[in-house]
């Protein structure tokens, strides 16, 4: 068995093809041979939630995600929520609530936030908080991380009824 | 609450989100981990495996002759220099190891993993020394020097006294004496440590990408242990992913990486792995307090006797200095006649400890809160009574020589026990004692922390340079470095309000030691203090020199003039005579061009301490009270935070969603440190290098926050406003050790609060009171 593989994915909205050795992570792909660097390197073992990626919408862990597994998935990175129009009222929510101290947390917490918004898991602030158990923060003590994504989903909700 | 209101458009004390924000939020900011040089090389380093022991020798031949290996080096290779607070630290170490971080050898290949099988072929014969863990035995005269140049182990002492404590306990009515231990926690940043090194091959000049909180004391010091002449060093600083203190001194890591650029002639990138993270920074200074003691029976403290000892580690790093700070609590935080106070930092076998949001506060908080709520209860006094009675006020000049011209000590106590409704609920939950296992308490405690600085190096001050563009634009090059604290946006503010201009006209340049002006560094939450005062400085100097410009453009004289919404005014009637890119394309384009760019260097008015630690040290000083409520489960010994209110003496808010944002990180890193964070020492070795079993407070964890602003105005202040980057997490675990004991009765002097401890403390209590 070949160490190397081809794999085939939908990043960011766009098809992508792309030999990974079998022992790679997403998130090492990512940062590595795709040079996308806004996916953070927190602790390597699935902790503290900085490398979060949605695979088919949900929220994933990619440091402990292997590249092959993904093959014939889609992967959404802080990139792409980035080029994403769709998702300019989280970010401007993040930016707003004041939930960015240092910010190596900050695109795990984006991406976690767009899970939550299409999760639709209820606005309330502990559904929120207990959505957000698996990024970990050491700046901002969590309040407006819950306070950014409580606006996006209370303007999304918004949104929704007119 | 003496807010004073500013004008419709001032930008002083809204809620201006960060600058740096949106990049932040597009995963756009480059840390030093996201940057790459064309030709750099992964740097990794051999850590021993043992605590103590004699190198005896190194083979290193194996892993230099690995193809894709550019370096290998060991202290052979090295110039023969140390650093640390007292020069005691080799980065890499030639003929003994000392703790557990200690490196031997570093390597730098083309990938990941050639280095670490470079690093795996490299043979280390050690011979095992005797290891010394505990403090107080290393202390012992007879004890194996762990440094032979230094006597009884000990690292640093400090001495501190004023008035006469025999005196003092003559006069008391009542006496109280405690012990109180404090326990290794850690930054946990949640970017690792790392440093990228890049020589110009043509030049020798030295480029380093580094996340220190000091650039310009690290130029100093890189200089000195690289033996180069710091002309030849530059530092820029990528985004920095977290601080609190950890990047204030030059660690091993860093020279190593020079030491291995230099010798691969490539750049070297050397990143932390976040096990290497626990392991090889620096930790909290943990301690033992002895503390004794007196008040009279109407309430007034008589006396002070402190003595500490402080697990200094293996090598001495900021943490075995903190000993400055506590002592200022100890004398100062209440008005107390009498005071001695005594620290021992002795070296063990342990880990080393640095600086940490706080700078000792946290633990010599610890102790005095948890203190003065046994002596209230001692002459049967309510606690917020006592600490009123006792609490500095607006004027007063400390026994170490704090001269606090603004105090609103009083006020926080007032504002967090009202708004907690703390006296009430003090009583039902000592009434519902008794009422099933989940027992409810509230806790009180305050704090003294720096807010104009501190002097400690020659200077503390802070350059600012301020460049008007023919456009309008402003560029604020600033010394002071922004961690995520928001100092981008608070100069701005600044800034903009001088010159009536929208934040959208402010560009900062902050994280180059070639182009900003000189400042100490990010620490002692003196960045707004500081640098505000000196961006405000050269913001004047550009208005002087814009409105004298003005009053010759249009006939009014500049006293007459006003600089509002990118315009020059003229005050008498508000009419806007012209716009201020026009009046600075004027000034540059005509005869005798004149561009406005000004300098300003900001020195506090604050003193060095003289030789006996005495000295008005901060231009300013902070205050705080925080009650928190927890709920503790007698069964298990869980303990939870349900609420904290927190009222702060900030001087002035300039921006209300920043300083929300460092109060309310402050709490959770404080409830970090009482509730759940353990770094657990063994042997000298750290049992648990990961985030499952260091267990950092997660979201659901966050408490309901409270938060007051006592709003002093001092005068010295930028716009009226002090530091507060520390003090939020100062208070957190004394008053949840008050908490405690006023849901169960039982008096815990030992942190963490985590449930086993909890648990053991009341079960012990409970047999004690049984027999």
């Amino acid at each position: 068995m070949s160490l190397i593989h081809e794999i085939a994915f939908l990043l960011n909205g766009s098809p992508i093809r792309v030999s990974v050795p079998v022992t790679m992570t997403v998130l090492e792909m990512l940062r590595g041979p795709l040079n996308m660097t806004g996916t953070k390197l927190g602790c390597g073992e699935g902790e503290c939630g900085a490398c979060s990626v949605l695979v088919d919408g949900q929220s994933m862990n990619s440091c402990i995600l292997l590249a092959v597994e993904c093959d014939g998935r889609e992967i959404t990175s802080i990139e792409g929520l980035a080029a994403d129009p769709g998702t300019a009222g989280l970010r401007r929510a993040f930016v707003d609530a004041g939930a960015v101290q240092c910010g190596f947390c900050t695109p795990g917490m984006v991406i976690q936030g767009k899970y939550l918004l299409d999760a639709e898991a209820g606005g309330d602030r502990a559904a929120i908080s207990r959505g957000l158990e698996g990024n970990l923060c050491r700046c901002t003590g969590y309040q407006k991380v819950i306070d950014a994504i409580e606006q996006a989903i209370v303007s999304k909700a918004g949104a929704g009824d007119d | 609450m003496t807010e004073k209101p500013e004008s419709p458009q001032s930008l002083i004390g809204q809620r201006i989100p960060k600058r740096d924000a949106p990049e932040k939020v597009n995963g756009r900011a480059r840390y030093v981990h996201d940057i790459n040089l064309p030709g750099q090389l992964v740097g990794k380093i051999l850590r021993t495996d043992r605590v103590h022991a004699r190198i005896i020798a190194i083979d290193v031949s194996a892993a230099r002759a690995l193809p894709g290996v550019h370096a290998v080096i060991t202290a052979a290779d090295a110039p023969d220099q140390a650093i640390g607070v007292t020069r005691d630290n080799p980065p890499l170490k030639s003929d003994r190891v000392r703790c557990e971080r200690d490196e031997i050898a570093a390597v730098a290949a083309e990938t990941e993993e050639l280095a670490d099988a470079a690093l795996a072929l490299i043979r280390v014969e050690y011979e095992d020394l005797p290891v010394l863990l505990d403090a107080a035995v290393a202390r012992d005269s007879g004890a194996l020097l762990i440094h032979d140049d230094k006597p009884g182990n000990i690292a640093l002492e400090f001495d501190y006294e004023h008035g006469d404590v025999v005196q003092g306990e003559a006069e008391s009515d009542v006496v109280v004496e405690d012990c109180f231990s404090l326990h290794y926690v850690t930054h946990a940043c949640m970017g690792v440590s790392g440093v990228i090194a890049d020589f110009d091959d043509i030049t020798g000049n030295l480029t380093l990408y580094s996340n220190t909180q000091v650039p310009f004391l690290h130029k100093r010091e890189f200089a000195e242990v690289l033996e180069m002449d710091p002309n030849r060093i530059r530092i820029i600083q990528p985004t920095i992913g977290g601080g609190f203190g950890s990047k204030l001194d030059i660690y091993p890591f860093e020279p190593i990486c020079v030491y291995l650029a230099r010798t691969a002639g490539r750049p070297v990138k050397l990143v932390f792995s976040r096990a290497e993270e626990f392991v090889a920074s620096p930790t909290r200074q943990p301690a033992q307090v002895r503390l004794r003691s007196g008040c009279r029976r109407d309430g007034r403290l008589t006396f002070r006797k402190v003595d500490m000892l402080l697990d200094n580690g293996g090598y001495t790093s900021w943490g075995a200095t903190t000993p400055m700070v506590m002592m200022q609590t100890f004398s100062s935080l209440y008005r107390v006649p009498h005071c001695l106070y005594h620290s021992a930092a002795v070296y063990t076998n342990n880990p080393y400890a640095g600086s940490f949001r706080g700078y000792g506060n946290l633990q010599a908080t610890f102790a005095v809160e948890g203190h003065m709520e046994k002596l209230a209860e001692a002459i049967g006094m309510d606690p917020l009574e006592f600490r009123l009675c006792n609490a500095q006020e607006p004027g007063e000049v400390s026994g170490q020589g704090m001269h606090f011209r603004s105090c609103g000590f009083k006020e926080c106590l007032r504002t967090a026990a009202e708004r907690s409704d703390y006296q009430a609920q003090r009583q039902q939950n000592i009434e519902r004692r008794d009422e099933g296992p989940i027992r409810r308490g509230v806790g009180m405690a305050s704090m003294l922390h720096v807010g104009g600085g501190a002097k400690i190096y020659p200077s503390d001050g802070c350059g600012t340079i301020l460049k008007l563009d023919d456009f309008g634009h402003v560029t604020i090059l600033t010394g002071a470095s922004e961690i995520g604290q928001g100092s981008e946006t608070v100069l701005s503010q600044l800034v903009c309000e001088e010159l009536g201009l929208p934040l959208s006209a402010v560009t900062v340049v902050n994280n180059d030691t070639d182009i900003t002006p000189w400042d100490v560094g990010v620490h002692a939450s003196r960045t707004t203090f500081i640098a505000g005062n000196a961006a405000i400085g050269a913001a004047r100097l550009a208005k002087e020199k814009i409105l004298s410009a003005a009053a010759i453009v249009t006939g009014y004289s500049s006293e007459q003039l006003e600089l509002r919404a990118g315009g020059i005014v003229l005050r008498e009637d508000d009419t806007t005579l012209m716009m201020l890119d026009r009046l600075l394309r004027s000034m540059h384009f005509k005869d005798k061009a004149d561009l406005v760019i000004t300098n300003y260097y900001y020195e506090p008015p604050s003193v060095h301490q003289d030789s006996q630690h005495k000295g008005d040290v901060s231009a300013a000083y902070a205050w705080a009270t925080q009650v928190v409520e927890v709920e503790v489960d007698t069964e298990t010994g869980v303990v939870r935070l349900l609420k904290c209110t927190a009222a702060h003496d900030v001087g002035r808010v300039i921006n209300r969603l920043g300083i929300e944002g460092q109060i309310e990180g402050g709490i959770v890193m404080g409830q970090g440190y009482a509730l759940s964070e353990d770094l657990m020492i063994q042997g000298g070795h750290c049992q648990n290098p990961g985030f499952r079993d260091y267990k950092l407070i997660t979201a659901p964890e966050v408490p309901l926050m409270d938060i007051s602003f006592v709003e002093t105005m001092d005068g010295e202040g930028p716009r009226g406003a002090k530091g507060v980057g520390e003090a939020p997490a100062i208070c957190v675990a004394a008053a949840v050790a008050n908490a405690i004991e006023n849901a169960t009765g039982v008096r815990i002097n030992q942190l963490p609060f985590t449930p086993e401890n909890v648990y053991r403390a009341l079960r012990a209590a409970a047999e004690d009171s049984a027999t």
